[in-house]
């Protein structure tokens, strides 16, 4: 199982003082969040894509590869890479790029974003949300897996004996996975191509994301990959944590009641008891984050949104400290009980190559 | 077969007179659905069809107080979803075989309240569902509220409006010997009974995640020609 963190590179002033970072602070302080995400143990980084303030993450393969140069062992990721409003053709070649700049350490989640306006900026229809994410990505399944492609579809000009360049790294494209925080059919494009589906986990209860997760582990095993139960699952989730307890809650209040998605809302504790959401000690996380697989079944990967809502980047340092000791290290190994041996680990470049040179070798 | 009536009211006093002419609009449903028939309805043969001798049942009645839901709704506009108790009370909004909706008139208008509500309801959830509409105002002045404010509302989410909505302004209370008010309670109530108890097929469920299998949104997208 992967563990790693998210983020959405928001710049938002810190409501206990009023400093807000300006974006070259807050780039570079993703930098270093990620580079502490590999020295405290994790396995994956991923960055947002926003196109528009108070977001500052706007080419992510640039900052990704800038990453892999500064990392040895840490998967680069994306929370999510916008496939309505990016060209596939450009987004084929970016992460071949930055897959071969990794060494394969990269793989990407399509999401469809959550910005309306994002949609006219780069040119296409906001009608057509779900179309649009469909269509590019089919394109996009192909360029990475066909040396030469003639195609043509109804968003964008038609392509002839066009190959994408660089190739996919030893002729494996990146792992995909699908975010989605409410479209089932984002959970059934997932299973029909047998990709991972990414359930955010974050914002609201989790009973509408078991239901996602259930439809695309049984869309999974109609389409032909395998069992509902070795479907590629992900999971968002949310801490703050302190030695104690009660120190969480009261260093993160003022923080929860300005964020800018929840704040003004509900109270921290209401919040905590409705959502994934935990504030507490490395202890409660656990047992809280141990409670995802009684909800959605083993799975492959868990992330955690740590630097949002104006959180000083010591802070978050000292967060990603806790969570690489004393968090990840129990939950590797209480996940790992009990785990049917059937059920797939974390995608990784390697276990994707050797999957394919056993089918190579069975064909 | 027991009807599920539900019943929201956006009254903010104690006692509220919008909870006052709720109740009233609730019994009078109540009866008409459980003796089963409408023919000595005091409104009874205007623009009421007949309901049939055999069709009474039990009516359950839920109460939804808008009151004790004011923050509930407003953490639902900020977070996007309903905790447990505004969602225990959307759920029987929505699964109810009628509704009796009752505002007070604000500012020319249904309380922000009772609109907050149904903003927070799915826009499909109300589809076919009979409705019957109330209000209340210190003067009848602002009578039309139902048919300017209110049944607009409730066509947009596709509900069965009854024709006769019910108007109680703070005269309507107290005038002797006038039972004006108690007439359109009465037909009014005569409509909605008339239609949950007709109303044998359910509509089925919506389905919460209705989703489109792959190939055939893929089929869509494939140039013809």
């Amino acid at each position: 199982m992967q563990f790693g963190i998210f983020t959405v590179g928001d710049v938002t002033t810190d409501p206990t003082n009023g400093r807000t970072p300006s974006e070259h602070e807050r780039i570079k302080a993703m930098v270093t969040i990620a580079r502490k995400a590999e020295e405290v143990g994790l396995d994956v980084f991923a960055t947002g894509e926003h196109h528009n303030p108070p977001f500052v993450p706007s080419s992510p393969t640039t900052m990704l590869g800038y990453i892999a140069a500064r990392t040895d062992r840490l998967i680069l990721s994306t929370s999510t890479t916008l496939i309505t409003t990016n060209d596939p053709v450009k987004i084929a070649e970016d992460f071949a790029m930055l897959q071969h700049l990794a060494d394969g350490r990269v793989d990407l989640m399509m999401g469809r974003g959550n910005t309306g306006p994002v949609y006219p900026w780069f040119g296409k229809d906001i009608r057509q949300g779900i179309p649009l994410a469909v269509e590019n990505y089919a394109l996009l399944h192909k360029l990475w897996r066909e040396d030469t492609v003639d195609w043509a579809g109804k968003f964008r000009t038609p392509l002839q004996s066009f190959t994408s360049t660089p190739r996919p790294l030893d002729g494996v494209p990146p792992f995909v996975w699908h975010g989605s925080i409410r479209s089932p059919e984002i959970a059934e494009q997932a299973a029909y191509y047998g990709d991972g589906f990414f359930a955010n986990n974050i914002f609201w209860p989790k009973e509408h994301f078991k239901k996602l997760v259930g439809l695309y582990r049984e869309r999974y095993a109609y389409y032909g990959h395998g069992s509902p139960d070795q479907a590629i699952v992900g999971l968002g989730g949310q801490v703050f944590m302190r030695k104690n307890s009660q120190d969480a809650v009261r260093e993160f209040r003022p923080y929860f009641d300005n964020a800018p998605v929840y704040g003004h809302g509900p109270s921290l504790e209401e919040f905590t008891d409705q959502t994934p959401l935990t504030v507490g000690s490395p202890q409660e996380v656990i047992d809280k984050t141990l409670t995802f697989r009684e909800s959605f079944g083993d799975y492959q990967r868990q992330l955690f949104l740590m630097d949002h809502a104006g959180l000083p980047l010591r802070t978050v340092l000292e967060q990603l400290d806790l969570l690489g000791e004393e968090v990840v290290p129990v939950l590797r190994r209480e996940f790992a009980k009990g785990r049917p041996a059937h059920v797939p680990d974390g995608p990784t470049h390697r276990s994707l190559l050797a999957a394919r040179d056993t089918q190579e070798v069975q064909a | 077969m027991t009807t599920r009536l539900v019943v929201i009211t956006a009254g903010l006093g104690r006692p509220s007179s919008t909870r006052l002419l709720a109740d009233r609009l609730t019994a009078a449903t109540q009866r008409y659905v459980t003796d089963g028939n409408v023919d000595n309805a005091g409104g009874g043969g205007v623009g009421v069809g007949e309901v049939g001798g055999d069709i009474g049942g039990d009516v359950e009645v839920r109460v939804v107080e808008l009151r004790d839901l004011a923050s509930d709704i407003a953490q639902n506009m900020v977070t996007g979803f309903p905790g447990p108790r505004l969602r225990d009370a959307v759920d029987a909004v929505t699964s109810a075989d009628g509704l009796i909706a009752v505002t007070p008139v604000f500012t020319g208008s249904y309380s922000g309240l009772f609109k907050s509500f149904f903003d927070v309801i799915d826009k499909d959830a109300l589809t076919g569902i009979p409705v019957l509409i109330a209000a209340t105002g210190g003067t009848a002045r602002h009578s039309l509220v139902l048919e300017h404010a209110m049944r607009p509302l409730f066509s947009y989410l596709r509900a069965v409006v009854l024709p006769t909505a019910v108007y109680a302004a703070t005269e309507d209370w107290g005038a002797a010997g006038d039972d004006a008010l108690a007439l359109r309670i009465d037909r009014a109530a005569a409509e909605l009974a008339g239609q949950v108890t007709a109303r044998s097929v359910r509509r089925p469920a919506a389905a919460e995640e209705t989703f489109i299998p792959f190939d055939r949104q893929l089929a869509a997208l494939t140039p013809k020609g």
